[in-house]
């Protein structure tokens, strides 16, 4: 590690720091109904939705009506998605005239859930496989959607804590516009600005074929790259214009960009947690949410980045130097852009995978064992750590309930939180979703790592084409620790609905279109609906005024709970898998000893 | 009642946890626990248990292989039979207390004969042949037959077989002391009661049932913690069973994938087995433990309520001052001195043996050294209290000594023409507005002066209000007494609010106010009039000298009618309370530990760099998982008498209570199993056990 690197990291967090508070006052004022004042001309266009969608802005919603809302949105969505991928040959803007047959149907199920899901996995090479419209409405589409619906989500929920008496979470289609509306797009289309400016492009033009220096001819891709750039980082969607994601020069041309990309992802999963402490009345109580995503999170860069700055032992006995001088950076730089280099990647990898975004700027399969055990690790804490746009925030609210259900009778009380009390439903339900996401990702990567289908089977057939791709294991390229962590990584970002991947698994096949596919709605949905019904039931119980025996949740021993909480349930549950995995493979790494 | 403690037999009893002949009854009920129809009510016990059959399947499979490793199965199969046996032996611990108890409740029901009323004529029938509605008799000596009112009579009764309390109670017909307890001991007089339970279901019934736990309901927070341990207990039964397709795929071509005993091993080390056997003894030992203070509560429920209690209603009288008022000063009329004021208050109380009457005599003795007199030597006639006059006093000597309210007197002095002076009416007003009671004495004509009766507030309650703020519970003092009286015992007190005037429909609505704003109320009543009030709030201790419709109404009584008692009750909710989170803390604390201790023994054959995470640097494999899984059942018995104790309870905020106890068994909980494993594996090597 060295200053720069550091410094990188902790400028970036500053300026995290520094947008929360304004970012949490504005989600608060706009899902409280109090429309900030330059955002009032679109006033007319939200009531024009309403009509248009013959929608009642004014009707309350009780869980089950918030729930149901929420899945014949997304229901519908994933069909559309589904629909204009397969038939994608007969729609516009398709210059590279792609049809059905890039999108198996397996694959377009894998998509259009993926897309739904705010997971963005892509088990394809978006530019050899979608066409541009495609990519804006079957996939963009979701970026905005998607998001607004986890915000909803994490807003109704925070709506069960805030509200006493009461049925009524709030109203999922007025939430779902505003969101969008008021949020998205504002700070969208001033982020797609500023990446135009720094060179990302922004045309429907066909691809261009260029002469390169060595005087090969190389296809460039086009498109509205920038636009999609703008929300898949604010969304926290991650699904990239192109394979290589934000490592691709044209989504993420700069180092200004880079910073712009990863301030993007937290903005919104922050400003939640201040928001949160505007609901429920007290700020402290949101600050501490955020110190318990914030110290979890500066560990984790903090480790990637040493260990990637560390190097690789067996490039050392090469004679490699390892540490950074003037004229290189030293380290691990495979996979790594030169652009952006060691602190950077390692940043941007934190970043992403903490915040269930998934977009990548360096690929994390090439990162040192411990160097991308932090970013699984970030998945596995179930996305709390910031986490997506809205699941951070109720990711988080479910550790609270089990840290406080834990630790808070240690106070001679049943545990309360922000004034109500948690009791057995609530426990349940939080337990519940802990549950979905262990059982999914470790019995799929279980699955997968024992159950070897056979090498010409229809389920390894990959897309449309005739190849079979067996060895050594399901489409796994790596064998031994490598490949267990290729599995888990996969398993653990569907269900985390993150979307990055460790690479190394060719993906595309039926076997892993179906799983993961699965993986991702459960991972998404049924976290979401026990949370909600928590949500139904927190918002029917009576606001507890706070005395000197009430449980302190707005201190930093709360916060360090939280953190202890989530470190030995959330990451306990998985330490065994670890262990074969990336654990091992740092020590065969670091003993010499790695095949 | 005068006294605020209350000299007990049983609950001065020092607690002995541990007496043999306990411990070899309770390792018996732990055999007798095994049985799967009672394990399955504990799900993460239940787990261990069929952890420990399979087992126990591959011990006695692995018998006839020559190979396979008798020693390491045999003896992890052991240990896991010992954690069930450890939590059922936590739980018999905790019910054998109740069950001692029990005993000598059915002593006092040996079988009596009660003499029936049936019109007017008494029939000789067994004590369970008797129905609600009956109507008997008892004179001196006889046993009461069964639960009761009494409708006639007055009678002193030894309630010692329920209370402990060896002094005789006083019940009577109508009033709030009508109700009598089956297995109680008229001692004199005679009574007609009538029945008020069946066979069954009377109080010494249920209390026999309560304390032996055989009616023991989960409460709230022990339901929602289940479900939290059995969910934990899942998350880690998956993580488990994953590890063998892992460990197959890892294995590859060399190394040997986990036996099933070691899976096992591993699984139980990580579900929380030490909250989850002790658990019911925590709640067990909770319900023992308000039981020792002479309080029978209905529920556990009840009890964990008392942890929760926001607001506590305490009444004035008995709870926060001494039962009576007491003489505080002389107030002498112009022209009088203080002396003589205390000597002729002195000689109106001379044959007064109410507490006020004493404490005036006492009074005068302390400040002017008059001694006390004997009323006959003097030739006094002693005038009593009655409620027409509404005075008291003595003739002597040819003149008429009175003391009594200030409208009282001034109709006695009306009778030679005179008034009260407007001097001791300012004095009456200034000693009413004190909170105190003016009591003004005359002799004949001649008004002398005021002497000013004071509640006592009791010693040390102001000190215990404030611990009780420091808890985040307010208290409010329910009072008769106007509101400038009221105000005046309330801040003396130190409680933080008071209710004046106090009528039983005023307590309800001061009940249901609190209760709008989210808080848990708490009070002690004793009158048939307090019934809904105690049925309303949350903690309801009725009094046991009380009606049968104040008992029926609350959720707990107090034997020894103590209602100070109100605040110990809440200090064992939070103590439960507080147990049972701070084990639950423990127990996942722990796992870290033990992942250190099996994960590295368990893949050390295909990963032998994995000997790296081996940081407490055990012997080898078989000793790892050995030594982990012999902390883990240790574990429980070593904590069994915290689980029945209570770990220590301060009286300090919540914010502190967290920090000390996330200290000692968060932080305690991660490190201890450090050296406990390390330990047992030097043990077990030494002793080539592995």
């Amino acid at each position: 590690m060295n200053i720069h690197g550091l410094s990188e990291i902790l400028l970036y967090f500053m300026a995290i720091l520094l947008l929360t508070a304004p970012m949490g006052i504005l989600l608060f004022n706009v899902f409280e109904g109090r429309i900030p004042f330059g955002l009032r001309i679109l006033r007319p266009l939200e009531l024009l939705i309403y009509r248009v969608c013959r929608v009642d802005p004014r009707a309350t919603m009780r869980w089950q009506e918030y729930s149901a809302a929420l899945l014949i949105f997304s229901l519908a969505g994933a069909l559309l998605s589904y629909a204009l991928l397969r038939l994608q040959g007969w729609l516009p803007l398709n210059p590279q005239a792609f049809g059905a047959a890039e999108v198996t149907p397996d694959l377009a199920f894998n998509t259009a859930v993926s897309f739904t899901t705010n997971t963005n996995w892509q088990s394809y090479v978006p530019e050899a496989t979608v066409s541009m419209f495609s990519n804006m409405l079957a996939l963009a589409m979701h970026n905005w959607m998607s998001a607004a619906a986890g915000m909803a989500v994490a807003v109704a929920l925070s709506r069960g804590f805030s509200r006493a008496d009461t049925d009524d979470l709030g109203n999922f289609w007025v939430d779902l516009v505003r969101g969008s509306l008021y949020v998205l797009f504002p700070i969208a289309l001033l982020a797609a600005l500023a990446f135009v400016h720094s060179g990302a492009p922004q045309n429907f033009s066909a691809p261009q074929t260029i002469r390169t220096l060595e005087g090969a001819q190389q296809i460039v891709p086009q498109g509205p790259v920038a636009s999609q750039e703008a929300i898949k980082q604010l969304g926290t969607n991650g699904g990239g214009y192109f394979n290589a994601n934000s490592a691709h020069p044209y989504e993420n041309p700069t180092a200004a960009s880079d910073l712009l990309t990863k301030i993007l992802i937290f903005l919104i999963p922050a400003g939640l947690t201040y928001m949160f402490g505007k609901m429920v009345g007290n700020q402290g109580q949101g600050w501490a949410l955020f110190g318990a995503m914030g110290a979890l999170f500066i560990a984790g860069a903090l480790v990637c980045y040493g260990f990637e700055q560390a190097g690789n032992p067996h490039l050392a006995q090469l004679g490699i130097a390892m540490s950074a001088d003037e004229s290189q950076p030293g380290g691990n730089m495979e996979g790594k852009e030169t652009r952006f280099g060691i602190a950077a990647s390692a940043l941007f990898a934190s970043v992403t995978t903490a915040a269930s975004c998934g977009a990548v700027n360096s690929m994390h399969d090439s990162f040192t064992p411990i160097g991308g055990l932090v970013p699984l690790f970030n998945i596995l804490s179930g996305e709390a750590i910031f986490g997506g746009v809205g699941a951070g925030l109720y990711g988080m609210l479910m550790f609270v309930v089990l840290a406080i259900f834990i630790a808070g009778l240690m106070v001679g009380r049943t545990p309360e939180y922000v004034g109500k009390k948690i009791g057995r439903y609530e426990v349940q339900m939080a337990m519940l979703a802990l549950l979905v996401c262990a059982f999914s990702i470790l019995g799929f990567s279980a699955l997968s790592s024992t159950y070897d289908l056979p090498q010409d089977s229809a389920w390894n057939r990959v897309g449309s084409s005739a190849a079979y791709y067996g060895a050594p294991r399901n489409n796994v390229n790596n064998a031994g620790s490598h490949g267990l962590s290729e599995m888990i990584y996969a398993f653990a970002s569907a269900t985390g609905n993150n979307g990055s991947a460790f690479a190394g698994i060719t993906a595309n096949t039926p076997f892993y279109n179906l799983t993961l596919g699965v993986a991702m709605l459960a991972g998404r949905f049924l976290m979401i609906l026990p949370l909600l019904a928590m949500a139904g039931s927190l918002v029917r119980k009576k606001r507890i005024p706070e005395s000197a025996g009430t449980f302190p949740t707005d201190s930093i021993t709360f916060a360090a709970l939280l953190v202890g909480t989530i470190l030995i349930v959330g990451a306990l549950t998985f330490f065994p898998g670890l262990a074969l995995g990336p654990i091992v493979e740092h020590f065969q790494l670091h003993q010499l000893t790695l095949q | 009642m005068d006294t605020p403690t209350v000299i007990n037999t049983r609950k001065n009893l020092p607690p002995k946890l541990f007496d043999p002949p306990t411990i070899l009854r309770s390792l018996k009920e732990a055999l007798l626990k095994l049985n799967p129809k009672h394990t399955i009510k504990n799900p993460v016990i239940f787990v261990v248990e069929v952890g420990s059959i399979i087992s126990s399947y591959y011990f006695v499979a692995a018998l006839s292989d020559p190979g396979a490793d008798h020693l390491f199965v045999g003896q992890i199969c052991l240990w896991l039979w010992f954690t069930v046996l450890f939590a059922n032996f936590a739980e018999a611990m905790a019910e054998s207390r109740g069950r001692a108890q029990a005993k000598t409740l059915r002593a006092a029901k040996t079988e009596t004969i009660a003499k029936r009323l049936k019109n007017k004529e008494i029939e000789l029938m067994p004590a369970a042949a008797l129905r609600k509605g009956d109507l008997f008799e008892c004179s001196a000596g006889d046993l009461i037959p069964a639960d009761g009112e009494i409708v006639e009579g007055i009678a002193s009764v030894d309630e010692s077989a329920i209370t402990g309390e060896s002094a005789p109670v006083l019940r009577e017909s109508g009033g709030d002391r009508s109700a009598v307890t089956g297995g109680t001991k008229v001692i004199s007089d005679r009574i007609v009661v009538r029945v008020t339970s069946n066979p069954g279901e009377s109080f010494i019934d249920r209390m026999i049932a309560l304390v032996e736990g055989a009616k023991r309901q989960k409460t709230p927070n022990e339901i929602a913690l289940n479900i939290l341990l059995s969910g934990l207990t899942i998350v880690f039964l998956i993580a488990t069973v994953t590890l063998l397709p892992y460990s197959y795929y890892s294995a590859g071509a060399g190394g040997a994938v986990p036996t099933v005993t070691v899976m096992i091993a591993l699984l139980v080390c990580l579900i929380p087995t030490t909250i989850g056997g002790l658990l019911s003894a925590i709640g067990i030992a909770g319900m023992d433990r308000v039981m020792q203070h002479n309080v029978l509560a209905m529920s556990g429920r009840a009890i964990e309520a008392a942890g929760d209690v926001n607001t506590l209603l305490l009444d004035k009288t008995g709870t926060i001052t001494l039962g009576n008022r007491q003489a505080a000063a002389f107030l002498p009329a112009p022209g009088v001195s203080e002396k003589e004021l205390a000597d002729v208050a002195q000689l109106a109380s001379l044959a007064d043996e109410t507490p006020e009457g004493r404490s005036i005599i006492i009074l005068a003795k302390q400040r002017h050294g008059i001694r006390e007199r004997e009323i006959e030597a003097l030739g006094a006639e002693f005038v009593p209290f009655s409620a027409q006059t509404r005075m008291s006093g003595v003739n002597f000597a040819g003149k008429q000594i009175r003391k009594g309210a200030a409208d009282a007197i001034a109709a006695f002095v009306a009778a030679w023409g005179e008034k009260i002076p407007q001097s001791i009416l300012a004095l009456v007003e200034e000693v009413a507005k004190q909170g105190a009671t003016p009591l003004v004495v005359a002799e004949d004509r001649r008004v002398l002066g005021v002497i000013q009766l004071k509640d006592v507030v009791k010693g040390g309650m102001k000190s215990r209000f404030e611990q009780l703020r420091r808890l985040g519970i307010k208290t409010v003092m329910i009072t008769g007494d106007n509101p400038l009286t009221a105000a005046a015992i309330a801040a003396e007190a130190g409680v933080d609010d008071f209710l004046a005037e106090a009528t039983p429909e005023m307590k309800l609505k001061l009940i249901r106010r609190e209760q709008a704003g989210g808080r848990l109320v708490a009070m002690t009543g004793d009158g048939t009039n307090d019934a809904p009030a105690l049925a309303q709030a949350d903690v309801g201790v009725a009094m046991n000298s009380g009606t049968q419709a104040a008992k029926e109404a609350g959720n707990m009584v107090d034997l020894d009618s103590n209602p100070t008692k109100l605040i110990e009750i809440v200090e064992i909710g939070k103590q439960m309370l507080i147990t049972r989170g701070s084990l639950t803390t423990f127990s996942i604390a722990n796992d870290v530990a033990k992942y250190f201790a099996i994960v590295p023994a368990m893949f050390v054959s295909f990963y032998p760099q994995l000997a790296a995470l081996n940081i407490m640097r055990l012997s080898n494999a078989n000793s790892a998982v050995l030594a982990a899984v012999i902390f883990n059942a240790l574990i429980i018995v070593a904590l069994v008498p915290l689980a029945l104790r209570g770990v220590a309870y301060r009286p300090i905020s919540a914010a502190a209570t967290l920090r000390r106890n996330l200290l000692i068994y968060g932080v305690g909980g991660l490190i201890a199993p450090f050296p406990g494993i390390w330990l047992l594996d030097r043990l077990l090597v030494s002793l080539h056990l592995a």
